[in-house]
């Protein structure tokens, strides 16, 4: 498989980031070399095969729904780029 | 100083031949003196690191001493310290000063280690060669044209320029074994979950571990075993009992087993690298280990499921980077969705962000089954291949990278050839296993890595069969041309 540089740009908004205009046909390029040195598992037939999700096969351990955490706001927010009266602070998302 | 072991060091603290602030000193001075050239450390904190020297000292005159009391280390800048700025090598967090310490850093710091500083990385890890830190490439010390190695290059170079005694590192894909090969130090990736993960900043989580770096198996058995352990904040941690290495570590390697996969000495390997890996695996054969050639069928498959999970991880774990909570916001966002991308992409370096697309788009509906579901199913067999191979064999050994440390820039321009480093040492971390790269040789003045692979567990086994090498060989008390001597 491969993408077109639009289908990056998707791609891209999908990730929050924004393609640089000079740099999307090398970007792209390099994307889809990576695409075909990952192709190759496509030929693999491995409908018998369960996924492997962690690499000793273990389950997360569930702990008690107990609060075990101080409130540590204030620290937390000292090094957030914008807070105000215990909040963060971002541009207005409805007018 | 010439090149002492934590042993001989800690030994000297104790008999008060130096004290930990005479030894932080002289660290600190080192560090001074090289690290323009070497780039080595992101960040030194001299107070800190004499305030920790003084309570070494007070631990040491109180009888409360240990192994790791009053010696000078280094963290990987990707390992959280609470009012340290913590940079992970990228512009994201160029300003990023931790309110906690991650386990690993409470852990030595708990027994009286002290941190002289924070060492140099790939960006968020990503990387073969530390070329991708924000900060600029740490240089390997045997040639400054070189590169490190990477992620973890930083700490592989300032062990090996003698800057700092040990470090600590974390190793994605191979970052802590493949530059301990190219600076000639020891490196060991442990199991996945024996150390705790808390406050390392997340790459690819069923994938990162954190490791020791050092000189000699031995000094990364004492630092591993203070690394490691059950932590109940890290939901992916093993409860399962920890063991003291150093008591291990001279256990004989008569009778052990040990697996040469037919895959790893193919053809395509550099006949240097064969003959240095062929002399290596002689010692250990007059050791009384026997050698058993064996298959990983499935080896090939390692890079294209790795470079499908790690960038899908990547993608879910650098989604917390939103110039919100913490790390870079952009300038005058124009609503809440430019602050969101602008921040990201003014932050993220390149390959972080091609790693981050790739993941999207594995992850992305209509191709996740193809993409991801179809890796996680690789993944099993991979895994499933070591845990055949364990049935014949205790150890596999291999090479850890291709080849020597290359030159700076070399492969920047050609980022398959930069994945293609990785080729030996992907598998055992998707396999959860853990594994060592010790000084084996060297080709055209640089130094070559052996690679151990255990099966879960066996870090004690590794680090004993390194040792065992380690006192009949001198590969890893090789000085690099760049090295930090000097009296105390």
């Amino acid at each position: 498989m491969s993408v077109t540089t639009e289908q990056l740009a998707d791609v891209a908004t999908l990730a929050r980031l924004k393609l640089d205009p000079q740099q999307s046909q090398p970007l792209t390029h390099a994307f889809n070399e990576i695409l075909s040195l990952v192709d190759q598992l496509q030929a693999l037939d491995l409908a018998n095969v369960a996924p492997m999700a962690h690499p000793r096969d273990e389950s997360q351990r569930l702990r008690q729904d107990k609060v075990t955490e101080t409130n540590e706001r204030e620290a937390f927010q000292a090094i957030a780029p914008d807070a105000q009266e215990g909040l963060y602070v971002v541009p207005p998302v409805i007018e | 100083m010439e090149m002492q072991s934590i042993k001989q060091l800690s030994q000297a603290l104790s008999d008060k031949q130096l004290s930990a602030v005479e030894l932080t000193r002289h660290y600190l001075s080192s560090i001074e003196a090289h690290n323009d050239q070497l780039k080595a450390f992101i960040s030194v904190d001299e107070d800190r690191a004499i305030r920790q020297a003084i309570q070494a000292d007070n631990m040491l005159a109180s009888g409360t001493a240990q192994a790791l009391t009053g010696i000078p280390i280094a963290h990987k800048d990707i390992f959280c310290t609470k009012d340290l700025a913590t940079t992970c090598g990228s512009k994201m967090l160029a300003n990023f000063v931790p309110p906690y310490d991650a386990t690993v850093v409470r852990k030595l710091d708990a027994v009286g280690a002290i941190t002289l500083g924070k060492t140099n990385l790939d960006e968020f890890a990503m990387g073969s060669s530390n070329e991708n830190s924000y900060f600029g490439a740490a240089k390997n010390p045997w040639d400054t044209n070189c590169v490190p190695g990477g992620s973890s290059g930083g700490s592989a170079a300032a062990v090996a320029a003698g800057l700092c005694v040990a470090a600590t590192g974390t190793d994605t894909g191979g970052s802590i074994r493949q530059p301990a090969a190219f600076c000639g130090i020891t490196g060991i990736k442990p199991t996945y979950g024996r150390v705790s993960r808390l406050g390392m900043i997340a790459y690819a989580s069923s994938l990162d571990q954190g490791g020791a770096m050092a000189r000699s198996a031995e000094d990364c058995a004492f630092l591993l075993e203070t690394m490691a352990g059950f932590d109940a904040a890290d939901s992916t941690s093993s409860n399962r009992a920890t063991e003291s290495y150093s008591e291990q570590i001279n256990r004989d390697i008569k009778g052990l087993r040990i697996g040469l996969p037919r895959q790893y000495f193919s053809a395509d390997l550099d006949p240097k690298v064969r003959n240095i890996l062929h002399d290596a695996l002689h010692e250990l054969e007059r050791l009384g280990a026997e050698l058993v050639d064996i298959d990983l069928k499935q080896a090939d498959l390692a890079i294209p499921v790795y470079y499908i999970i790690a960038p899908a991880e990547a993608s879910t774990n650098l989604s917390r980077y939103d110039g919100v909570r913490y790390g870079y916001r952009c300038e005058s966002p124009a609503d809440l969705q430019d602050l969101y991308t602008r921040s990201r992409s003014e932050a993220f370096g390149p390959e972080v962000q091609k790693r981050i697309l790739v993941g999207t788009y594995a992850l992305s509906s209509g191709y996740y089954d193809a993409y991801y579901g179809q890796a996680q199913k690789a993944r099993r067999l991979i895994a499933e291949d070591f845990q055949h191979a364990f049935k014949e064999v205790d150890l596999i050994a291999g090479p850890t990278a291709p080849g020597p440390a290359f030159a700076l820039g070399s492969k920047t321009s050609d980022p398959l050839a930069m994945y293609l480093e990785d080729i030996y040492t992907l598998a055992v971390n998707l396999a959860g296993l853990p594994g060592l790269s010790m000084p084996a040789g060297f080709y055209d003045h640089r130094p070559i890595g052996l690679q151990l692979i255990g099966n879960h567990f066996q870090e004690g086994q590794l680090l004993a069969t390194a040792h065992q090498y380690q006192t009949l060989t001198d590969w890893h008390s090789h000085k690099a041309p760049v090295f930090a001597g000097g009296q105390l």
